[in-house]
């Protein structure tokens, strides 16, 4: 009889299973892995030198790379670091804005999420169901700020402009004809909020119908279930945020426990698992989702009923609007200095941080009094997440390290940064 | 939030009293300064003792002091040179391996760790920080059994920095190429890199190469100590 031993096993960088380019080495002791030993940086771009070397606004950008799942919510963490580094204090209906979009970028990556683990474990049909609300979602992006995904909207000082009177309308093409095009407009013949309002309406109704194609199908519980268990206590040792953390049964979520925005004003619930395995970090995840439909009604309403300014009137560090920029030599000058030079931030330093769909997502930054971070430093929860995996994938099955891989929410533009 | 956060710093003034550098309290938000030596047994005291109770390590970051405050076009009285072509070659975006800008003398150690600490059981935050004594051969102790989520933090910070975690159990390089050499977030380490990576069709694979592209940052690093956002300072003073 032969001998056994262990053998190395590649999995990645190229695999679909990999959520990107994750390369991971796995110990095999017959179909299960004795360690495995994740490859990352396959991805790094050195965003926090970047940023180094350019004015405060040039980056902003950059953080919609980091994450590309979750894009609004990379910028208001960034955003929220350098207002409290000046100590500004932002328009109310900013803060409202900002918070729908967070909620609507939770539920655009969550949604993602969701398809893509489905996919990885078997499950087809999920992934094409949230790809049909996410593109709504996109609409929104694309209709509050050119682009559908990297958004660059978010301003230290508010946001760059208002929300749209108007949503824009399909037009009839060779691959839209009559029937079509009055069907993809007829929620979109109001204004943005119509959009939004029209989609909170519909969207409980798409949640239903995940959960009925998973929650208690047969097949994904015996996925799921019992797998990848992490304790509370490990949880907080390997530095777990976010859903993983809730997942096994800590109840702390920053929007409550340390509110930022208008957080605390808004009334929503924080869902928590019990067993901590990848089932109940779905159930948590699907629950987020329908809270933040919830949160995003409710920022609606608000928003219909107060109208202001969404953008700070200190010019030292807003442009001023270009009509004024061209009638008036103060604005002009504030225009050259800000689109040349950029502003500078007193000497010190802060951490920031917000709930981002994945996490705790933070910016510290470190100023010298420049025009330029000293030193800027993402602190990603993936980052975290992908460390404890060695942990959770010991002595399972080579397929259900797909599925923890699957339930950490990997995205590596925000690990490797 | 601001009367809870001067709390926790006499607190920590009180517990930690013999081995504190410094603390600090700006924006609300508690900052420790403590030697190497003495870095095991504070974080220990910190997640263990009650009232601090930070059973998490949320962020570990490295911080290279070289340029700190050092500007690249000073404004002070008129100046002749025009706001581009005043740039002088001091920033790690305008300079190549072969011609590094002269290196300012630091009357502080140059490398330092930053930990971000937060407890969830009383809800509150805390940064450490340390400077590493050798400038040549940065060293701190590793927290890595104290808090299990240092593991890679550390290994970034060794990859990014060169800082040495002693006792870290697997300091392997994590976010750069296999076989890299240098520290590329040290503020002496060129913006453009040293190497470039492109596919040969003759040696038909992929080969290292010099860079070939120009370091270019269009925006000089200037610092104004005229800091103008006077709305928000009042503010802070009146209060």
């Amino acid at each position: 009889m032969p001998e056994l031993r262990n053998y190395t096993m590649n999995f990645g960088p190229q695999h679909p299973a990999a959520h990107g380019v994750l390369r991971l080495v796995l110990e095999m002791e017959g179909e299960v892995v004795q360690r495995a030993d994740p490859h990352i940086g396959l991805l790094h771009r050195a965003t926090e030198k970047l940023a180094e070397s350019k004015p405060y606004n040039h980056s902003i950008g950059y953080m919609d790379r980091l994450d590309y799942v979750s894009m609004m919510c990379n910028e208001h963490v960034y955003v929220l670091a350098i207002e409290k580094l000046v100590g500004l204090e932002v328009p109310v209906r900013a803060q409202y804005i900002r918070v729908m979009f967070d909620e609507i970028t939770r539920i655009l990556n969550h949604l993602l999420w969701l398809g893509a683990h489905a996919l990885d474990i078997g499950a087809m049909t999920v992934f094409l169901y949230a790809f049909r609300e996410r593109e709504d979602l996109m609409d929104c992006y694309e209709a509050v700020s050119g682009a559908r995904m990297h958004a660059t909207y978010y301003r230290p000082g508010g946001v760059h402009r208002d929300l749209p009177a108007q949503m824009p309308k399909y037009a009839e093409s060779r691959w839209h004809d009559k029937k079509d095009v009055a069907r993809l407009n007829r929620a979109r013949t109001g204004s943005l909020l119509d959009f939004i309002e029209d989609f909170t309406q519909r969207f409980p109704g798409c949640v239903d119908e995940y959960e009925t194609l998973l929650t208690e199908n047969r097949i994904w519980k015996q996925r799921t279930v019992d797998i990848g268990i992490v304790s509370p206590e490990r949880a907080l040792q390997l530095g777990f945020t976010g859903p993983m953390l809730r997942g096994s049964g800590v109840e702390w979520d920053l929007r409550r426990k340390q509110p930022y925005e208008v957080y605390e004003h808004l009334d929503f619930q924080v869902p928590v698992g019990v067993n901590g395995d990848c089932y109940d970090r779905y159930l948590v995840r699907i629950e987020e989702m329908r809270q933040s439909n919830e949160i995003i009604r409710q920022c609606v309403d608000w928003l219909r009923a107060h109208p202001g300014p969404v953008m700070v009137d200190n010019h030292k560090i807003s442009p001023p609007a270009r009509t004024q920029m061209k009638m008036g030599m103060e604005e002009l000058i504030h225009h050259f200095k800000l689109f040349t030079e950029g502003y500078c931030l007193p000497q010190g330093e802060v951490y920031c941080a917000i709930e981002h769909p994945k996490g705790e997502m933070g910016i510290y930054l470190v100023s010298d009094g420049a025009n330029k971070p000293y030193r800027l430093k993402i602190r990603a929860p993936g980052f975290a997440h992908l460390a404890a995996l060695d942990e959770m994938s010991r002595g399972h099955m080579l397929a259900d390290v797909v599925a923890i891989i699957g339930t950490q929410d990997i995205v590596f533009g925000e690990i490797d940064r | 939030m601001g009367e809870r956060i001067h709390q926790l710093g006499s607190d920590l003034q009180r517990a930690l009293e013999s081995v504190l550098q410094g603390l600090d309290v700006e924006h609300d938000e508690v900052t420790l300064t403590v030697k190497p030596g003495d870095l095991d047994e504070v974080m220990r005291q910190l997640r263990d003792t009650p009232q601090f109770g930070f059973e998490q390590l949320v962020d570990l970051s490295g911080v290279d002091y070289l340029e700190y405050g050092v500007g690249e076009w000073s404004t002070h009285g008129a100046t002749s040179a025009g706001f581009s072509r005043g740039a002088e070659k001091a920033s790690f975006g305008r300079f190549t391996f072969d011609d590094p800008p002269q290196v300012r003398a630091l009357e502080n150690p140059r490398f330092a760790v930053v930990y971000h600490l937060l407890s969830v059981s009383c809800n509150q935050r805390l940064r450490v920080r340390v400077f590493c004594e050798d400038d040549e051969l940065p060293m701190v102790p590793s927290v890595h059994h104290i808090w299990a989520s240092a593991d890679w933090y550390e290994r970034e910070a060794f990859d990014l920095y060169g800082i040495i975690f002693e006792g870290h159990p697997d300091l392997r390089r994590i976010l750069t190429d296999y076989g890299f050499t240098g520290h590329p977030f040290r503020k002496d380490f060129p913006l453009v890199g040293h190497v470039e990576v492109r596919y040969d069709p003759e040696q038909k694979r992929v080969i290292y190469q010099p860079v070939s592209i120009e370091p270019r940052i269009t925006v000089p690093k200037v610092i104004r100590d005229d800091y103008r956002f006077e709305s928000g300072k009042s503010q802070e003073n009146d209060a």
